[in-house]
């Protein structure tokens, strides 16, 4: 993976850089250093917990985004035993955009269903970078048919930029098959987890995220629109994005204050992308928890908490 | 046809006027003729020449379809609580009190009880004079109560929608009220009461791509924009101009979505019908 450095985190890369370089100096013999490397390897620590504590919600989207950030089938494959990818809607095609399969999770089966972005061009070609097309969205509800048909948890994980607005996915019914995924996933019988490892971007984000527990990753974010959008539309500016952000609250904990999202899944400092193991050990935990947890319901219990859970939602004054 | 006299319509101004003063001449925005604001009313603000469905108040469609007499209107005291403390270029407080004032709605959607051809219903208006029919807390919990009246009184969910999507300015929580609003319709879904969806122009974004596009019928009237992505939207993601006719209701219909496109004269009996026969009655009312 190519390295790369968003613009906050510069000043952390330079004196890392700086670091790497009397490092090798010193490892050279030419010169005694170790004590000024010791002192900026200080000096390094503390800016690192600076750059990535209290960041704007701005630069949570920018992480939530970051190219090295692990996607799906990264997180399946550090995450699950087994994995069978199963393809197509039975309709028109195989979206490459939303990836669905069986897997065994921390040693319990489930339907594994999630948004998949690509790496480079070619990848972000063959994935339309992450943005499903109608087909997608119905691959995904056969899955998860198929697991309620045998009992199995299905466990989502979203990352999206949104569901992808050209003239075939509407003629496709890119409405439609949104909505039934939402209507689907409500009456579902078996424990629904969704997690937001990256973008959750409106409702294509939401057709596969209506599920009994919604957990988010420190750094994803989760908006109603791209911030871009808000902007150009109530800014007329799409470089008012950083703005929008802050005012639509897009973060982990905005989400938990809001209560529409259970729980917060901590990452590694600086991103899951400097650390994709312990962020998928950390996801791995969370999802198995919940899934014991909703096991225990019976599936009509389950189906009635989750339905007044979504019927609470919203905020408003009654006069 | 003389090619060198067809006028191209495309290139003349076509904005609707939605609010129509008295005594005032309105251009049809498809057929270019000049129509009496009268005559336009009496036809339900539709053009006489070609047809054209001219936008539609809640209080219009309210009137078209129950029965006079005793209607009941729910829930009218619901107001946003403005949870983000949302501010823009103006604070969305603002713009709610702004919104309220020019069009005398108090959000986007009335919800109210009544007759049509003597069958109690429910009926959910949108209202695009409320911003654009946006779609936030307020909406999806007036919708949400009346899908449980009609979960309670076991009567049918009549849906009018016309509204540009989410809003923007209750964030996330707009976006859930999709969510919400599929939620409650699983418990109507249980039931043997119909739930029509009439879809009016626009009817874009996460209103379609919930419960507008969940009816056990969906309706639309002629011409009306229906689609996910709004068309601006679409034509600067793929870099080309839409095909004419994209995303109307015929285009809609036609590629599988739609089960009837209804002309605004002949909703009431249409929607009459399919209650009718949805509920097994041996005899056509009336």
């Amino acid at each position: 993976m190519k390295d790369f450095t968003l613009e906050f985190e510069r000043p952390l890369r330079e004196l890392q850089a700086r670091i790497d370089d009397l490092e090798e100096l010193s490892r050279k013999g030419k010169i005694g250093l170790e004590k000024e490397i010791v002192k900026l390897r200080r000096k390094a620590d503390k800016l690192k917990l600076e750059t990535y504590t209290d960041l704007t919600r701005w630069q949570c989207v920018q992480l939530a985004r970051h190219p090295n950030r692990p996607y799906t089938l990264d997180y399946i494959d550090l995450i699950t035993e087994e994995f069978v990818e199963l393809k197509g809607d039975r309709n028109f095609r195989d979206d490459k955009a939303i990836v669905c399969g069986l897997a065994r999770w921390n040693g319990q089966a489930a339907a594994v269903i999630g948004h998949q972005k690509g790496r480079g061009t070619k990848e972000n070609l063959k994935r339309n970078f992450g943005m499903p097309h109608p087909e997608g969205y119905r691959k995904a509800l056969r899955i998860m048919r198929l697991a309620e048909k045998f009992g199995l948890p299905v466990i989502t994980l979203i990352d999206t930029p949104g569901a992808y607005p050209g003239i075939g996915a509407e003629e496709r019914g890119q409405a439609s098959a949104i909505a039934d995924n939402l209507s689907a996933m409500a009456k579902l019988k078996v424990p629904i987890v969704s997690v937001i490892i990256g973008e959750g971007g409106s409702g294509g984000a939401l057709a596969l995220g209506v599920a009994d527990r919604v957990y988010m990753l420190q750094y994803a974010v989760y908006s109603v629109i791209s911030p871009e959008g808000c902007a150009s539309i109530l800014y007329r500016d799409a470089s008012q994005a950083s703005h929008a952000a802050e005012a639509m609250k897009i973060t982990a904990p905005d989400l938990i204050d809001l209560g529409i999202v259970d729980g917060l899944i901590e990452e590694p400092l600086g991103g899951a992308h400097h650390d994709p193991g312990a962020a998928a050990r950390a996801i791995s935990e969370t999802v198995t928890e919940a899934i014991n947890e909703l096991s225990k319901m019976s599936p009509e219990d389950r189906i009635e908490k989750r339905i007044e859970k979504y019927l609470r939602l919203g905020k408003w004054i009654e006069k | 046809m003389v090619p060198w006299f067809k006028r191209d319509k495309d290139k003349l101004s076509s904005q609707s006027r939605r609010n129509i003063p008295d005594g005032v001449w309105v251009l049809c925005p498809v057929c270019q003729v000049s129509l009496y604001h009268k005559e336009l009313e009496r036809n339900l603000d539709v053009c006489p020449k070609c047809g054209h469905h001219f936008r539609f108040p809640s209080a219009k469609y309210i009137d078209l379809l129950l029965d006079e007499g005793d209607h009941r209107e729910y829930d009218a005291g619901l107001r946003s609580a403005d949870p983000l403390k949302f501010k823009d270029t103006s604070a969305y407080t603002d713009r709610l009190a702004k919104n309220t004032k020019k069009s005398g709605l108090t959000d986007a959607i009335r919800c109210v009880s009544g007759e049509l051809d003597e069958r109690p219903v429910q009926l959910a208006v949108m209202d695009f004079a409320f911003m654009g029919g946006s779609v936030g807390s307020v909406v999806g919990e007036k919708l949400c109560r009346a899908v449980m009246r009609a979960v309670e009184n076991r009567c049918p969910l009549i849906v009018i929608s016309c509204s540009g999507g989410m809003r923007m300015q209750e964030g996330i929580l707009s976006l859930m009220q999709m969510a919400k609003v599929s939620a409650a319709l699983v418990r109507l879904s249980n039931l043997p009461q119909p739930f029509i969806s009439i879809m009016t122009n626009p009817t874009t974004g996460g209103t379609t791509a919930s419960y507008a596009m969940s009816g056990d019928v969906n309706i639309s009237e002629p011409g009306a924009l229906i689609g996910f992505a709004g068309p601006r939207v679409i034509k600067q993601t793929i870099g080309e101009d839409l095909p004419k006719g994209f995303q109307s209701a015929e285009f809609v219909q036609e590629h599988g979505f739609l089960d009837l496109i209804v002309a605004r004269s002949e909703l009431k009996g249409k929607v009459s019908s399919l209650l009718g026969l949805l509920q097994g009655e041996a005899v056509k009312p009336g």
